[in-house]
């Protein structure tokens, strides 16, 4: 298994929200356990979100979706990162996402969606697991 | 309006008669820690004001109009993340957004068709707005005039209060500085035009949504008051010409004791402020008057029905703390906009709270407790501390440009997650008495048909009205943002020719220009 300080993740509010909570949390609840962790802010486009991965160069994007908007943009980022041939990058979604939804975008190519409640360590030992093993 | 609502029996439920009051000092009495009437809830019971907003006007209309028939005593509008944050539906940064979180209003337009029948003379609408609230307030007052109702008959509450986003919420469009500016234009235009309605609900609820601790709640949202406070003193308001009419939005979360004590302290300390800070002499400035919502960030996806239960234990918490309206969250509120069903059910639960429970029927029935009396002290004396350190650091906008409260809230925000993770917490279903056949339930669905509907209308809006008016508005409106003019009569007159909220957003962001936080994590 390769370090935690070589998993590199991009925290990305996507959409007008400006609910962070969750996505503050995550990102240092990911910094907590030794990766470096880039926190976009608020109110990031998709070609923004896909850029700066691109550019920080993450194995990983988490997208912290709360407004219902989800369907809209994570089709949209999953098409963006394939358009820059970034396809290795994983994106995991989490959020107020309805089961229906989660199996949606899974289909599209969401590594995972963690819906409320979903504990942190959990999300911590998904995202190293699945960055290591694509690595 | 609490017409047609049965009278609360002065008696307990085995017809022991009861007093309005027990012990001294009486509630209504200075400073207020026991509430700001002597009678409470015998003389008028609070208000019942669900949050509602989604989709289209239409659609909203009709769910204002249900929830009147079902025995809800005022209107609170819940706008959508476009309309919050000053975009038209067709705006490429809306996609996906419009009508999910809220109603979508694009134009005076869509505001006609929201309060189609809903006589604004007779029902208090509350407007959760912010960055845009003086737009949105604008298209209320035309509503209001096309409906032949006085600006002084017009009694609700607009949000406005745009301190918490810079804070919590973030929903700003532009620098803290002229956001401000708006927020006094709106106060002060009420103060000398519409002197039934409350300008400004100074909000803890979204600070501890935030994930704040309720010392933090409490002592930031009274920070921000005072910093309202000295804006308006600043435009050359007289204290009691605008003090009576700013209002509190508080949460009412899990800790029972200690929300009740916040309210209390809240009340104190905000009577003391106005007199002995600002030197208010009318009783009415000195009265903390608060809505109250309970606890959206406390709701589970799991086992949702346990979510009445938190929901009845919160209101009942902000009822016993004297609060002026109430809020509770429907059941399913962890996954979507409630269902009708749902919003039911949370409307009831403060109907049997009100007329079953008999905690109506005596104000203040905790205080003089020990415990209660202690815990007051201790969240007020630690609020102090807080208000305090800001103040020493020029007042909230040079706290917040040092993201001073932002960071506090964040820490206590992490702690409390950590406390859930590490099991030191408990939240039942989520990490004790866990269960995996969670039963499904009813959701309500915005689908695309309202973004689609909302696009089309607004373009047809640009196609139809008199642009040439609108323009010449919209210039006029530019030209006073640029000098320190009330705005207000400029918004009105761009409502009014069908400018649209996008547009009139756009005007002071080009005199403004836009706000960019640095985030912390």
């Amino acid at each position: 298994m390769q370090m935690d300080h070589q998993i590199r993740v991009l925290v990305a509010k996507p959409g007008l929200d400006g609910h962070d909570r969750g996505a503050k949390v995550i990102a240092r609840a990911l910094r907590d356990a030794g990766m470096e962790v880039i926190y976009t802010g608020l109110r990031q486009t998709p070609e923004m979100i896909v850029t700066a991965a691109l550019q920080e160069d993450v194995q990983v994007i988490g997208l912290s979706i709360l407004s219902g908007a989800h369907n809209a943009i994570v089709p949209r980022v999953l098409d963006l990162l394939r358009e820059k041939e970034m396809d290795d990058v994983l994106v995991v979604v989490g959020g107020i996402i309805p089961d229906d939804d989660a199996a949606r975008l899974k289909n599209l190519g969401v590594a995972a969606v963690f819906q409320p409640g979903a504990p942190l360590e959990k999300i911590v030992r998904f995202v190293r697991n699945a960055a290591c093993a694509a690595a | 309006m609490n017409r047609g609502a049965p009278p609360i029996p002065p008696s307990t439920l085995s017809e022991i008669p009861l007093e309005s009051h027990y012990g001294s000092p009486a509630p209504g009495d200075y400073p207020y820690t026991r509430g700001i009437h002597r009678d409470m809830y015998r003389g008028r019971l609070w208000t019942m004001r669900q949050f509602s907003g989604f989709a289209t006007p239409e659609q909203t209309n009709g769910r204002f109009r249900y929830l009147l028939s079902q025995g809800q005593t005022g209107l609170s509008v819940a706008f959508d993340l476009p309309t919050l944050m000053g975009c038209d539906p067709d705006d490429p940064v809306s996609l996906g957004e419009v009508g999910k979180c809220g109603v979508s209003i694009a134009s005076l337009a869509d505001m006609e068709t929201l309060f189609d029948h809903i006589p604004l003379g007779q029902v208090s609408v509350s407007m959760t707005i912010n960055s845009s609230a003086p737009v949105l307030f604008a298209m209320y007052l035309a509503v209001a005039e096309k409906q032949g109702v006085p600006y002084e008959r017009l009694n609700g509450t607009l949000q406005n209060d745009i301190l918490k986003e810079y804070i919590a919420q973030k929903e700003f469009l532009y620098p803290p500085r002229p956001s401000m500016r708006l927020v006094t234009d709106v106060v002060e235009f009420c103060a000398r035009h519409v002197p039934a309605y409350n300008p400004i609900s100074i909000s803890g609820y979204h600070i501890r949504e935030a994930g704040s601790t309720a010392v933090q709640e409490l002592a930031f949202t009274l920070r921000d008051g005072i910093e309202y406070v000295e804006w308006a003193l600043a435009r050359g308001l007289a204290i009691d010409d605008f003090a009576p009419r700013l209002s509190f939005f508080f949460n009412a979360h899990n800790d029972f004791f200690e929300e009740i004590a916040k309210y209390r302290a809240a009340r104190r300390i905000w009577a003391r402020t106005m007199k002995e800070r600002f030197g208010a002499a009318a009783g009415r400035s000195l009265k903390l008057r608060f809505h109250s919502q309970t606890a959206g960030c406390s709701l589970t996806w799991q086992q949702p029905y346990n979510n009445v239960v938190r929901t009845a234990l919160q209101a009942l918490a902000a009822v016993l703390g004297g609060a002026q309206s109430l809020h509770t969250n429907s059941l399913d509120e962890a996954y979507a906009l409630p269902a009708e069903s749902a919003v039911t059910l949370a409307l009831r639960t403060q109907q049997i709270i009100a007329h079953e429970s008999g905690v109506a029927a005596v104000a203040d029935p905790l205080g003089g407790s020990h415990y209660l009396e202690a815990l007051t002290d201790e969240i007020e004396r630690r609020a102090l501390e807080y208000i305090r350190a800001i103040d020493e650091m020029g007042g909230m906008i040079p706290a917040i440009e040092r993201n001073y409260p932002q960071s506090e809230i964040a820490d206590a925000s992490y702690r409390y997650q950590k406390s859930v993770e590490e099991g030191r917490r408990v939240i039942v279903g989520v990490n004790k008495f866990v269960q995996s056949d969670d039963h499904p339930i009813e959701l309500l669905q915005v689908d695309q048909q309202a973004e689609i509907s909302q696009v089309e209308r607004v373009r047809r809006l640009r196609a139809d009205r008199d642009n040439a008016a609108v323009q010449s508005a919209l210039g006029r409106l530019e030209e006073a943002a640029a000098t320190d003019e009330n705005t207000l009569p400029h918004i009105l007159a761009a409502v009014r020719a069908y400018a649209t909220t996008g547009e009139i957003c756009g005007a002071f962001a080009r005199v403004f220009g836009p706000w960019q936080e640095r985030s912390v994590i």
